[in-house]
């Protein structure tokens, strides 16, 4: 068994684990002011967000099979954080589309959303992560009850699926980038699925007898 | 008394102008790579060899601001070096220009292969700024330095049968890393209906800014047909073809339902996966109108009348 850190420790972690999140957003804050995001800042900041928001995504899925290979329980309760820097750059994201892209230009934005399946994709990730942003505290899981609250947030998994083609369909030929993206969800998904498989190899049977 | 001394310079001993001027642009080069070396930098901006002489002003100009050359030369879809906009200012350092020839064939009756310098020298070069509207939404204001195209295709004379132009990018992935990758069909081909490539607006460009091209945008030299999009104005052109049937160009077989033969720019005719309505001029803020056919419709509209431009998109 590996070792747990002590409060005091996961307290440290999580302060780091917090300001770095940060980071990314410190180097295309930068990027803007020292104006070194190239001929097209605006798509450059956001890309850059966007790219981000599904590296978290995938960060937060990353947990679970982590802490289950490591052997390291105490890996879930960075999860939250994760999840919710994923919403924190999925805001960011649509901001910097909807006021420095659009410029709230809300009919343009709407013919977008019903007509740019790339956009229709993306919109109704963000969508879904809302109420998982807004069912993130503690006292929301116990009001919920962790069965409701469970089943409610794997929506993650539609969510990162959403996001995943809202960058394929975006992409006009070399789909290398997102290709990447798309196999380590699929990994990351594919993982809980044999686990899943694996359980109702060995359980299912029981739980037949026990009904 | 009268001593007689011989001239101190003979008159044999004297280097004649260009070549004293060819030795100073060697060493001004060389010592630029050498500055850029030093600091690290990539040598990749020094390929021009200096200001293209006698360039006068032409005709279609617009007083828009002009985008700064950092941009022009630093924002580049040119697949042949990398799929990223960055990449063809990285990349495009190995592409040799000289020696370099241009085929010209197919259904003509005096074809022949010109060689890039002859080529640069067919026809007196002008500065034409001209905006350039990229389909995925973007747009520059770019001086391009060059003559139409026209001039070239009237010394060839087309045969009757020849209905449009083709026009081939150099195929060599050692100087072209982008084409080790099969993200497109390579070479790079594109193509124009005759009148389309014989009207005044189309440019045989070999410069832009009043100096040679940069390797990034298309030298030694390409083609810019401001009222379409972008990528229909191939670059690093090796062959232009005279054929009878509609040329099948790269995007179009890349993807037949987002990319037609003519491209013309055109606001009311999305690409389906986004909108044209409107385009981001590099360096602006907000985002402006496009206008249809890229603002040239009083040039170039009678080309298509009574064409169904959304079905010929």
């Amino acid at each position: 068994m590996a070792a747990v850190p002590s409060p005091r420790q996961l307290a440290g972690i999580k302060a780091a684990l917090f300001a770095a999140c940060l980071l990314p957003l410190a180097f295309l804050i930068y990027g803007i002011v020292t104006d070194t995001l190239g001929a097209n800042p605006i798509e450059a900041l956001t890309r850059g967000l966007g790219d981000w928001t599904l590296r978290f995504l995938l960060l937060t899925l990353l947990i679970t099979p982590l802490r289950r290979l490591t052997r390291r329980p105490w890996l879930i309760q960075l999860r939250r954080m994760l999840g919710l820097y994923a919403f924190f750059y999925a805001v960011l994201h649509m901001t910097s589309y909807v006021w420095l892209d659009q410029f709230f230009d809300w009919g343009e934005i709407a013919k977008d959303v019903v007509k740019r399946p790339f956009i229709t994709a993306g919109f109704t990730a963000f969508l879904l992560l809302i109420p998982l942003a807004a069912t993130s505290t503690n006292a929301m899981v116990r009001r919920l009850g962790g069965k409701r609250w469970r089943s409610l947030h794997r929506a993650v998994y539609a969510i990162a699926i959403l996001g995943v083609l809202h960058y394929w369909w975006l992409v006009k030929k070399d789909i290398t980038q997102p290709a990447i993206y798309a196999i380590l969800l699929a990994v990351l998904l594919g993982m809980r699925v044999f686990w899943r498989l694996q359980e109702t190899r060995r359980g299912t049977p029981a739980v037949r007898l026990q009904s | 008394m009268l001593i007689k001394r011989p001239a101190d310079i003979h008159p044999s001993e004297i280097t004649p102008e260009a070549i004293y001027r060819a030795r100073r642009q060697f060493v001004g080069s060389a010592m630029a790579v050498a500055g850029l070396a030093g600091l690290g930098l990539s040598p990749f901006a020094v390929v021009a060899e200096g200001k293209l002489p006698g360039l006068r002003p032409g005709p279609f100009g617009t007083d828009e601001a002009k985008t700064p050359l950092k941009d022009v030369t630093s924002y580049n879809n040119f697949y042949e070096f990398g799929t990223d906009k960055s990449d063809p200012a990285r990349n495009a350092g190995s592409l040799r220009t000289r020696p370099w020839t241009v085929a010209v064939d197919g259904l003509v009756k005096k074809p022949g292969t010109y060689d890039i310098d002859t080529l640069l020298k067919l026809a007196p070069l002008e500065e034409r700024v001209y905006r350039l509207r990229c389909v995925e939404g973007w747009s520059m204001v770019i001086p391009w330095a060059g003559y139409p195209l026209n001039e070239l295709i009237k010394r060839v004379e087309p045969l009757g049968s020849a209905k449009f132009v083709e026009f081939t990018t150099l195929h060599d992935p050692a100087q072209m890393p982008g084409q080790r990758s099969g993200v497109l069909d390579w070479p790079y081909v594109e193509g124009l209906r005759l009148d389309e490539a014989q009207h005044p607006l189309a440019l045989l460009a070999f410069g832009l800014y009043g100096d040679v091209l940069p390797n990034q945008n298309g030298a030694p030299v390409r083609l810019v047909v401001p009222w379409k999009y972008g990528f229909k104005s191939a670059k690093s052109i090796v062959r232009i073809r005279f054929v009878e049937k509609e040329p099948v160009t790269t995007w179009m077989k890349a993807g037949p339902r987002e990319y037609g033969f003519y491209s013309n720019v055109n606001p009311e005719v999305d690409h389906p996966r986004w909108s044209q309505g409107r385009e981001r001029r590099i360096g602006e803020f907000f985002k402006r109108k496009t206008l249809m056919f890229n603002g040239y419709g009083d040039q170039v509209a009678q080309l298509y009348t009574g064409m169904d431009l959304r079905k010929n998109f």
